[in-house]
């Protein structure tokens, strides 16, 4: 088996433990300003995975991609520093307020662009659970799916043998390439920072970054074309900007509410009807049920 | 046309729980809606499955019956549902959140460029007005659902795509037979007419699955017994509240001991560890080690007949008075509340 080329689906997410009340926007999408960015926790077994597959079959190439704002292009550098070779920032006005269904489409017109046998995405990304943009870009593509993968066994003869970790057991599978996978939580952690790889790509920038550095990173980075994270935009991805942002999304977020759990100051209550009444009242209000 | 489609997956050769719990709020909907219920079933040797589908109030159910399809594939089932959906145009398509629905759900939705919304807690119907199109939809399914690790709940819609999507998990929704003699239209799909052997590109080789267990760790509201609910009768009232809840019982030590409740259900020190978003400690008097393995639950109610036993100290609604009075007004009263 040659070396295969792998693109990584890794997404920058709000780090959900950490939520203060600014984090809303007034239109109901998140404010991700006012939040901790990290590399979404899944995305880092995805990527693991795809260094795995590096080790096992030399000639490998492994390519992040992310969609997101330009500070996004932290996690396209967190990647190099784990092994991963290149990686690419989309990023454009258009995307945002994007819904799963347009950041899919939006990915897809991307990858069109890279050659690829293999994609490997996260299960979900943190700030939304919604575990959509695997499947949605694989469909997309037209290519068949592997969920909730936890290991990759070999790739022989064009076919990869994947175990899933579902409800309440273990599934093997075989698909052909290419094909998309998503990585669960199960599957091994990704390994850590490689001081060799540190020092090769510290310095590496989009040209965003380049513009607004203090330093002049120009001439390193005409020594060093390895350096350049290139950006996407919509114009570069040739997508179709009505299937993109808020008016390429079909689902709409009405209403936000936030959620505040009672202090524990203890309400006492009687066995009266009355004040189980009242209770059930407050629980059904405040969503600790249905 | 227009009308509301339930995914029901097989689980272990029958109807899955949470597909049935689905039939059960689809039905609701669709009374408020003025429209049909149907379910969609797809498998192999299903021959009297409508049996477990009827009862909860479908109008039609679609079988397709075929032997490849004994275990979940993604790509033919994303290929059937696809096809009927293009010629059915439902409103609503409901999916159980499982690692089945969950995989099919995104597939679908994309190939239908329809809006979907993953871990629904609640489905309502209601009105959107948009000002800034001065417009006004009538009649949307409001898919609400936390975002955000849990620290916002969000009500989403889709306008002006159809089928409206949802996933929802299993224990979410109530499962009610409406009629257990109810007779349902049943329509074959001839699936060699759908799927093409390109569906067929991911093959199983090997299935590993353990039979379902007990596991309350899962359960967002556990109900939870101890000494003081007094006999393993008594805590068929646990099991009713649980059931009305949406939740799963729990038990102290000493009412596992006393035969009450199986093992399988303690929870503390020798137990297991429990943070569902409510426990609700009947009877249980809140020692350290019952109490390590709740205490971090979002929210603890306590019914004891005793003001000052331990437990009221970590609990943030103390209700003083009987097991046996107390359990079934609080059904009663939720079944006031709830839709
Ligand atoms: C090494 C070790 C490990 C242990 N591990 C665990 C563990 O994992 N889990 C665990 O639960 N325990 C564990 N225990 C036992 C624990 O110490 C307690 O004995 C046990 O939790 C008590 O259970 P209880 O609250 O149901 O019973 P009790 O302490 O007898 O309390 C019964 C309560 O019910 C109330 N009551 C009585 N009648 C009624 C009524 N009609 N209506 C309402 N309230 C009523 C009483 O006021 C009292 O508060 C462990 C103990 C040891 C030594
Ligand atoms: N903006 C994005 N950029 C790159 N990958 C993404 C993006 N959004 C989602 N993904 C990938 O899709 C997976 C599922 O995301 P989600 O559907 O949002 O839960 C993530 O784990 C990522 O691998």
């Amino acid at each position: 088996m040659k070396g295969l080329k792998i693109i990584v689906l890794a997404k920058q997410v709000p780090d959900t433990r950490n939520v203060g009340k600014d984090a809303m926007k007034a239109d109901g999408t998140v404010n991700r300003a006012a939040l901790p960015a990290i590399f979404n926790p899944e995305d880092l077994n995805a990527l693991e995975q795809a260094l795995r597959i590096k080790d096992n079959y030399p000639g490998t190439t492994v390519t992040l991609l992310t969609m997101g704002p330009g500070r996004a292009a932290e996690i396209v550098r967190e990647g190099m520093y784990r092994g991963a070779d290149k990686g690419y920032l989309l990023t454009d006005r258009a995307f945002a307020g994007s819904d799963t269904l347009a950041t899919s489409y939006a990915i897809s017109c991307a990858i069109k662009k890279i050659n690829f046998d293999l994609i490997i995405a996260g299960r979900q990304a943190i700030d939304g659970d919604t575990a959509q943009v695997g499947p949605q870009v694989a469909e997309k593509l037209g290519l068949p799916q592997v969920t909730y993968a936890e290991h990759v066994d070999k790739i022989v003869k064009n076919k990869i043998t994947i175990q899933r970790r579902l409800e309440r057991g273990i599934e093997t599978v075989t698909a052909p390439l290419p094909c998309l996978i998503t990585v669960n939580a199960t599957a091994p952690e990704c390994r850590p920072r490689n001081a060799k790889h540190l020092m090769k790509f510290k310095h590496a920038k989009t040209v965003t970054e380049l513009q607004s550095a203090v330093e002049d990173y120009y001439k390193l980075h005409e020594d060093r074309p390895y350096l350049r994270i290139p950006e996407l935009s919509v114009l570069d991805v040739e997508a179709d900007t009505n299937w993109l942002g808020l008016a390429g999304s079909p689902t709409k977020v009405k209403a936000i509410e936030n959620v505040v759990f009672a202090a524990k100051d203890a309400k006492q209550l009687t066995a009266d009807q009355k004040d189980l009444d009242w209770l059930m009242g407050e629980l059904v209000a405040n969503h600790t049920l249905g | 046309m227009n009308n509301i489609f339930v995914f029901c997956e097989i689980d272990e050769g029958k109807i899955a729980d949470v597909s049935q719990e689905l039939l059960t709020k689809g039905r609701s909907l669709a009374n408020e809606l003025k429209c049909n219920l149907e379910a969609i079933v797809i498998g192999s040797k299903l021959e009297g499955i409508e049996s477990e589908i009827a009862p909860y109030g479908a109008d039609t159910i679609f079988v397709a019956d075929d032997k490849r399809l004994e275990f979940y594939l993604t790509l033919p089932f994303t290929t059937i549902i696809v096809d009927l959906f293009k010629k059915q145009q439902p409103q609503i398509a409901l999916f159980g959140a499982t690692s089945v629905g969950r995989d099919l759900g995104p597939r679908v939705s994309s190939a239908l460029k329809s809006g979907l919304t993953a871990d629904c807690t609640s489905l309502v119907i209601g009105n959107h007005e948009d000002k800034k199109e001065g417009k006004v939809y009538e009649n949307l399914l409001y898919q609400i659902r936390p975002a955000f690790g849990g620290n916002i709940i969000a009500t989403i819609i889709n306008p002006d795509c159809r089928p409206q999507m949802a996933t929802v998990r299993e224990g979410v929704m109530k499962k009610e037979i409406i009629n257990k003699n109810h007779k349902s239209k049943v329509v074959a799909i001839d699936v060699n007419k759908v799927v093409t052997d390109v569906d067929f590109a991911v093959e199983i080789i090997e299935r590993h699955m353990e039979p379902r267990k007990i596991d309350i760790k899962k359960s967002q509201v556990i109900v939870s017994g101890g000494y003081g609910v007094g006999s393993r009768e008594n805590f068929k009232l646990l099991y009713e509240l649980a059931h009305v809840l949406g939740g799963e019982v729990g038990a102290s030590r000493a009412a596992v001991d006393a035969g009450y409740v199986d093992h399988a259900r303690q929870v503390g020190q020798t137990g297991v560890t429990v943070r569902p978003k409510l426990y609700i400690a009947c009877g249980i008097s809140g020692q350290v080690q019952h109490t390590a393995g709740m205490e971090e639950s979002a929210m603890i109610i306590s019914i004891n007949t005793d003001p000052t036993a331990p437990i009221t100290k970590i609990a943030d609604y103390n209700i003083t008075g009987d097991v046996s009075e107390v359990v079934p007004r609080l059904i009663e009263a939720y079944r006031k509340h709830s839709k």
